[in-house]
């Protein structure tokens, strides 16, 4: 007993000295980061951002002084906890990514974290890049990827279904506005007595973010119960999504399996959706994706890169981040996790044209998203409480959809949990 | 260290035996002093680490949490704005707090009296003679053992509305899938099944130690009068379980007010549903602390939390007072022939 606790305190202290010296290097070299000591560079993402071991460590070996650890949350909601609770406070990564979602949440504290140098200043996209710059115009964020959509469709369904199943045709059958896809939707279900859409949420999202203004305006007024656009969307979704879709809302465990089995034939497909696909559905084949949105172009999703301003080694954090959403190494993030280049020269690139994804019938994805990229027209404003709002109205969705409420009492109870927020 | 060495000298001259001698002069010397400080605050030095402790870890942060309630707090920058008490007038406005409230003693009400009936019945099966009583009785602390987070996500993925085990079981029965994850009543069974999963077990170990106590000659004078086992059962098994069923039912009081991880993992946005339908209040406290950063709010719902369990435990005191005393007027020989037996 007594051994065992001796051998406990002498490894104790052991790590206790390591640390120290580490510490110790690491205060050194505050500024320094192609010449001087070791470094290491704490790097927070989630999900799948396309960061290999492989990718990071092409860095590693052009700075040869710098260790990268690489620590992946489960899922942004996790991401998010964690970047609040410690944010300002110290003990953040070097560099931390952040979710669209959530981003207009951190731009409320842009004076914490690290302002990009101006050589960055032009990457991205102009949408993309006025997002992340502050109102005394400090850039906080680095562009990783967007989110432009596509539909993705089973094509065996719909052959079945007497629809049109080629890319090119379905791309034709789709193009029109929102009335229009429900239409379709309406055939399909004629045809086979089944829902064509996964969820009636993933409807509300797509046409909730072809709207500029949806809840606030930049004024702070809340617009959210009267705005007509969100009570139309709001109608057209109870009244003709509903009962065209499988699911309420997405991500649930029902969901997930239902992806392997058929039980709906089209989704609303960002980028990044394709490896939910694939991922979720290795085995069954059919599925493929259309150069098409309703109502024109949208943008689900993407994520930036930050720098807390408090971290031990801001500049070769801020080196690190610039290096990662270059556009070399965004389209290696591209063929690693599909997520799609946010970076105009990486847009403009041969090798993202030339890109294609095997399960999805060989379609050309680089060239099918460049044109949904295109063709998105409207920046949602969203501010930092967008997420409340929406999680809201979807929740008035649900509980249509569940039987709980009529879409007219689940309106009205939204419009009671807006005014008490 | 200290303690030791300065202790000899005092039972070596035991204060009131040399006293007589030592009267003229009543002068202490330092070692004497220590001896004496030992004595009076060591008892108190040495418990009190749990108090610090307590204070630190218990106290400060009840006090800090009561400050907060009264303010509009910004987490990020750590400071606040002085409010008075519009969170609390915001919490109790809010329907969503009276829908949690029903929802946690539903929950708790549908946990916690099948769970005690059949923990109860598992204890006197394990109570009578039966083969490899060791095994058995390990075996219903198993779900005991595993993590609550680990429990809810497998449950929740069994009563998926869909996909789920309990409605492709009962579908392929013939009979109609339950809506789980729609109906509040529902997702209520399904919470307190993974209550009573994890629970009944830790409940059955308590009562069946408590049967073991009761003396066995109640059981052989009851058998000669000719009592049936059901009969023995209801009047000598339960009456002597009361002590303890009032502990099991205070410790799953406290436990069902504060239930959290079931409904948090019951499904994926982990928000209480749609139309709040298993929203329970810790987790309303969780979703406006931890997704809408609104710790002022969060506070103020934590203080009213700690308000309700305040009260509920003075009622659990006052009738377990009553039981209590009532038992021990009226079975004065149980303890006496308990005694012994001894």
């Amino acid at each position: 007993m007594l051994s065992r606790r001796t051998k406990a305190i002498a490894a104790l202290a052991g790590a206790a000295s390591f640390a120290l010296i580490a510490t110790g290097c690491a205060a050194g070299d505050d500024t320094a980061s192609d010449d001087g000591g070791p470094i290491e560079l704490t790097v927070a993402t989630f999900n799948n951002f396309g960061y290999t071991d492989e990718l990071l460590q092409e860095y590693m070996d052009e700075h040869p002084n710098v260790t990268i650890v690489h620590n992946v949350a489960a899922e942004s909601g996790d991401a998010r906890a964690n970047y609040f609770q410690k944010l300002g406070k110290g003990g953040l990564a070097d560099v931390e990514a952040v979710e669209i979602d959530w981003f207009a949440e951190a731009m409320q504290y842009s004076d914490l974290l690290a302002e990009a140098p101006d050589s960055v200043k032009g990457r991205w996209l102009d949408w993309k890049e006025a997002a992340a710059t502050d109102a005394d115009g400090r850039l906080i964020g680095f562009g990783t990827d967007i989110g432009p959509q596509g539909i993705c469709y089973r094509a065996d369904l719909f052959e079945s279904a007497g629809l049109p199943s080629d890319r090119e045709s379905v791309a034709e059958l789709f193009d029109g506005d929102w009335e229009h896809f429900l239409d379709v939707a309406d055939q399909y279900r004629e045809a086979t007595g089944k829902p064509m859409i996964d969820s009636a949420n993933s409807v509300l999202q797509g046409i909730v973010n072809q709207i500029e203004y949806t809840y606030t305006e930049p004024d702070g007024t809340v617009i959210a119960t009267e705005n007509p656009e969100i009570a139309d969307a709001y109608e057209l979704v109870t009244e003709r999504a509903i009962p065209n879709s499988a699911y309420s809302g997405q991500w649930s465990d029902d969901w997930f399996a239902s992806m392997a089995n058929g039980e709906f034939a089209t989704m609303l497909c960002p980028g990044w959706m394709l490896g939910v696909i694939s991922g979720s559905a290795a085995d069954v084949s059919g599925w493929d994706v259309a150069d098409v949105f309703p109502n024109g172009g949208g943008n689900w999703g993407g994520s930036y890169l930050t720098v807390p301003a408090d971290g031990e080694n801001v500049e070769a954090a801020l080196e690190l981040a610039d290096w990662l959403t270059s556009p070399e190494t965004q389209m290696k993030a591209f063929a690693n996790a599909g997520t799609f280049p946010s970076q105009v020269e990486a847009l403009e690139g041969e090798e993202l044209a030339g890109a294609t994804n095997e399960y999805f019938n060989d379609a050309p994805t680089g060239e099918i998203l460049s044109s949904r990229a295109e063709a998105v027209s409207v920046a949602p404003y969203k501010d930092a409480d967008y997420f409340k709002y929406h999680d809201a109205l979807q929740n008035a969705v649900n509980r249509v959809f569940d039987g709980s409420e009529d879409a007219t009492s689940s309106w009205n109870t939204w419009v009671a949990e807006v005014e008490a927020f | 260290m200290t303690s030791t060495q300065t202790r000899p000298p005092a039972p070596a001259a035991p204060p009131h035996h040399a006293e007589p001698a030592a009267r003229p002069v009543r002068v202490l010397g330092f070692r004497q002093h220590l001896s004496r400080w030992d004595l009076k605050f060591s008892p108190y030095l040495y418990i009190s680490p749990f108090f610090i402790m307590f204070a630190v870890v218990g106290l400060f942060p009840i006090g800090y949490t009561a400050v907060i309630s009264l303010m509009d707090w910004d987490l990020v920058r750590n400071s606040g704005e002085f409010i008075g008490l519009d969170q609390y007038v915001w919490i109790l406005q809010n329907p969503q707090f009276w829908t949690a409230l029903r929802n946690t003693f539903s929950i708790f009400l549908l946990s916690s009296v099948p769970q005690l009936i059949a923990a109860i019945f598992i204890a006197a099966m394990l109570d009578r003679n039966i083969r490899a009583k060791t095994f058995w009785r390990m075996s219903v602390l198993v779900p005991f053992v595993m993590a609550p987070v680990a429990v809810a996500l497998i449950f929740s993925n069994m009563f998926g509305d869909v996909h789920g085990l309990v409605n492709g079981i009962l579908t392929d029965l013939g009979l109609p899938a339950v809506p789980w994850h729609k109906d509040p009543f529902w997702s209520h069974v399904a919470i307190a099944t993974m209550v009573n999963f994890r629970w009944t077990g830790y409940n059955t170990l308590i009562l069946l130690a408590a049967m073991q106590a009761i003396p066995r000659d109640y059981y052989e004078a009851a058998t000669v009068d000719g009592a049936g086992a059901f009969r023995q059962f209801l009047s000598i098994t339960l009456p002597s379980l009361k002590a303890t069923l009032i502990f099991v039912i205070i410790t799953s009081t406290i436990g069902g007010l504060q239930i959290f991880d079931e409904p948090r993992m019951f499904d994926n946005t982990g928000e209480g549903g749609p139309a709040q339908q298993w929203l329970t209040i810790t987790l309303f406290l969780y979703n406006i602390g931890w997704g809408e950063w609104n710790f002022g709010r969060a506070a103020a719902l934590a203080w009213i939390l700690f308000l309700i369990i305040l009260v509920i435990g003075l009622i659990n005191l006052a009738v377990t007072r009553a039981l209590v005393r009532d038992e021990g007027a009226r079975s004065p020989k149980a303890k006496k022939q308990k005694g012994v037996r001894a």
